[in-house]
């Protein structure tokens, strides 16, 4: 461990005092964390003076922590490129084989890569908000409480990992640090959108829910960072010095690989889509549990959280149970109101919307949205039990007769979106970056084309024929 | 030593670099690599430093096996890479003394050895100067300094005076003989023809990842240029048709007084041969073996290797 350690450090120290020896890395990183400090500030002071003409006490309260994260995620952003360059930097100025001709190991040498990557942004990202912090004293407002503050920068942290460890995923992969930095837009953003939803929670004055959001980024980041390590090799950065773009080599890789040795539909049916869906177990396993979990967990957050917001008497349950049931009655009608093929159409969208998000993300994102789509079907069966349904007939009557194919296409087209995400950050010494991304998005068509597509078809028929029926029949209406 | 069998790498699925390469470089030996550029001698060396997992193939490296103990190898190796890859914001002392730590050296044998390989190369005084400053020559003599800093066992040296200027190259040189004399196993990969007959013991060319010829300097000089070949010269015009050549000796060139003989057993032939010149009345100046170079032996090789080539 003792030696383990020493290796991560020797590698961390060296890139941490060589970029401290660069004065184009140290110069503009002091004036970003020293100007935006100063940008917050005006602004604050600009909002105290807004707020005092116009009221909103609430809103200037709420407004520094939020301030305090932005503060804390900018130089997250610009210190990127730390990370992004990494390996990559190091493979362009023809540094890195000597180093992996040494005895370290490739975790020494990966952990030393990402400990710098994180400790110079988080040092940037904490003085920035050090700064902004001891400006604000100077402001009347209400400085923010010592447990937000602790929220915040744990929160700050998380980002830090998570934007790190994913450039440090891309700079092992990108065959150069033009790449690298194309790619950096698939970190900030998805962080930033994360951030605007963490800024909603801010406003919303929820505190606790951000710890939700700490542990959420945190297990990403550190999936991450096991992935990132187990499918690290140093002969994957020698192994290819450039990935050139070949169009029809590509296309004649995806039609093979999509029909692979079958001779007709019947043949690809039985021999070639088993061959894929194999592959799906362990995939399909974790996908099954985390949606399982989120359907427990929203259907726990609903009957737990609403009611401290809206208060249901009973003669407001009593209202709200014969208003859904009114509903419930003409329900027959939606067939007109909500084709088959529209609904197919929307499912088949939101599954794909789940791959491309997925697939830009190695996965991540895409089970971001599956997770909100499955733990839609618990935050449905927890409004049920709020007012006086039993969420198991609920379950069983309304969702589980079309669920039982529509669910297993979400759960299959996931599993598939997430063996795509991962095979991308896998290497692959025998093909090319570009051929990975293909046979990705190919092993996903396979399952989306061959099986998911017929089981949404199915389930909107069911959906808008059959479930109606069912679920009237199933509360006597 | 250096053991290798059938060591063979594929990139991409559908390209071999190196196929099917035997080696065995015992103790004290040096054995130079040589092929054209992208021949395969960077992945050899590389395979045999555990960087890159063989395809095909095993090798053993300082005694161990390069595919199951990896980490091992490469703490008994020492290598020059084709860039000299240094850290250019680190000065020449700061450099080593991190290899030193990356080799687990302690302070004392780090700065020992700092001392030693800056002062053997002439880079005392650059030391304490950031590496990004050196000449090119400087950086190449750092590099090399690098890979001898935990003085290994075995030493696989991609042009190791590559960009020197004559001083330095001789420096490299020496060193390289003296590590040799004391027991290091050593592969160079060079372009130097002259550098590597100087130094190696044993010669192997590679071309398309295949070896083509391998064996002692000696040996392929025989295999590739024929029988030795010694030139008589006289000191006034010489008839040699009434010469009775010994068995085992032909003449291959000759004008008015010189003859070329190519001789198949010089050691039991030579001696029949000076005494029927001068017998016959020649009036010897001088009797020498004509000298055959490495670089004979390379170009010989690589013409019939293209010559194969374009026939396929």
């Amino acid at each position: 461990m003792r030696n383990n350690w020493d290796g991560i450090w020797l590698v961390a120290r060296r890139e941490f005092v060589d970029q401290f020896r660069d004065w184009r890395i140290i110069a503009p990183m002091i004036i970003m964390i020293g100007l935006f400090p100063f940008i917050a500030d005006a602004n604050t002071r600009e909002a105290i003076n807004f707020m005092n003409r116009y009221g909103g006490d609430l809103i200037l309260e709420r407004l520094v922590p939020f301030v305090v994260l932005v503060i804390g995620f900018f130089p997250l952003a610009f210190t990127l490129g730390v990370a992004l360059e990494a390996f990559v930097g190091e493979k362009e100025r023809g540094t890195i084989e000597p180093l992996l001709n040494s005895p370290l190991t490739d975790s020494q040498i990966y952990l030393g890569k990402l400990l710098v990557g994180i400790v110079t942004p988080l040092i940037a990202s904490y003085l920035s908000t050090g700064l902004y912090l001891a400006l604000l004293l100077r402001r009347a407002v209400a400085f923010p409480s010592a447990y937000i503050l602790l929220l915040i920068l744990l929160l700050t942290f998380a980002h830090a990992v998570l934007m790190v460890s994913s450039a440090i995923i891309i700079s092992v992969q990108a065959t150069s640090i033009r790449a690298a930095n194309l790619l950096a837009s698939f970190v900030v953003m998805p962080v930033a959108f994360i951030l605007q939803g963490e800024t909603t929670l801010i406003f919303w004055g929820d505190e606790e829910v951000l710890w939700y959001a700490i542990v959420a980024v945190t297990l990403l980041s550190g999936l991450l960072v096991r992935l990132g390590l187990a499918h690290f090799r140093r002969e994957y950065l020698l192994g290819r010095e450039i990935d050139t773009l070949n169009l029809k080599r590509l296309a004649h890789l995806f039609s093979d690989r999509f029909t692979g040795k079958a001779k007709g539909v019947f043949n690809w049916y039985r021999e070639e889509l088993p061959l894929t869906l194999a592959q799906l177990r362990t995939p399909l396993l974790i996908v099954i549990t985390i949606g399982v979990v989120a359907v427990f967990a929203s259907y726990g957050w609903t009957i737990v959280q609403i009611p401290a917001y809206i208060t249901i008497t009973p003669e407001r349950a009593e209202e709200l149970r014969a208003y859904a049931l009114s509903n419930a009655s003409s329900l027959e009608m939606i067939s007109s109101q909500l084709p088959a093929p529209v609904l197919f159409y929307h499912n088949a969208r939101a599954i794909l919307a789940i791959f491309l998000l997925g697939i830009a993300s190695f996965g991540v994102l895409g089970l971001g949205l599956f997770l909100v789509n499955v733990g839609l079907v618990g935050g449905v069966l927890g409004a049920a039990k709020l007012i006086g349904f039993s969420p198991l007939l609920t379950f069983f009557a309304g969702v589980a007769p079309h669920g039982v194919f529509e669910l297993t296409a979400f759960f299959l087209a996931t599993a598939a979106m997430v063996k795509a995400g991962a095979q991308l950050v896998t290497p692959q010494t025998e093909r090319s970056m570009g051929e990975t991304l293909i046979v990705s998005i190919v092993d996903w068509c396979r399952v989306f084309v061959g099986i998911v597509l017929p089981l949404l078809a199915v389930a909107a028929v069911i959906e808008i024929y059959a479930t109606p029926y069912i679920l009237k029949a199933a509360f006597g209406l | 030593m250096i053991e290798a069998y059938d060591l063979s790498k594929e990139f991409n699925g559908n390209f071999w670099a190196v196929e099917g390469v035997s080696l065995n470089v015992q103790a004290g030996q040096i054995l130079a690599l040589l092929g054209q550029n992208g021949a395969g001698k960077t992945t050899t060396v590389r395979m045999l430093n555990a960087l890159l997992t063989p395809t095909r193939g095993w090798a053993r490296v300082a005694g161990y096996d390069v595919i199951k103990n990896p980490q091992e190898v490469r703490s008994n190796v020492g290598v020059l890479t084709e860039q000299h890859g240094l850290y250019v914001r680190m000065t020449g002392d700061e450099y080593l003394d991190y290899f030193g730590r990356v080799y687990k050296l302690s302070a004392e044998k780090r700065k020992a050895r700092a001392v030693y390989l800056l002062d053997y190369f002439g880079l005392t005084e650059a030391a304490k100067r950031r590496t990004g400053e050196y000449s090119k020559g400087m950086k190449q003599k750092l590099a090399m300094a690098r890979a001898l800093i935990h003085d290994p066992a075995v030493l696989l040296l991609d042009e190791p005076t590559s960009a020197m200027d004559p001083e330095a190259s001789r420096l490299a040189r020496d060193e390289i003989a003296r590590l040799k004399s004391s027991q290091r196993t050593i592969v160079i990969c060079t372009h130097n023809l002259v550098e590597a007959e100087a130094l190696a013991d044993h010669v192997a060319i590679i071309y398309r990842g295949k070896i083509l010829l391998s064996g002692a300097l000696d040996e392929l000089k025989r295999q590739v240029l024929g029988a030795a070949e010694y030139e008589a010269e006289f000191a006034e015009s010489y008839n040699a048709e009434a010469l009775d050549l010994p068995a085992g000796v032909e003449i291959v060139a000759r004008n008015a007084t010189r003859l070329r003989f190519r001789i198949e057993s010089p050691q039991t032939t030579n001696p029949n041969l000076v005494d029927a010149l001068t017998s016959r009345g020649a009036r010897v100046i001088s009797f020498y073996e004509v000298p055959r170079t490495l670089e004979q032996v390379y170009l010989r090789t690589m013409e019939r290797a293209q010559e194969t080539t374009y026939a396929e």
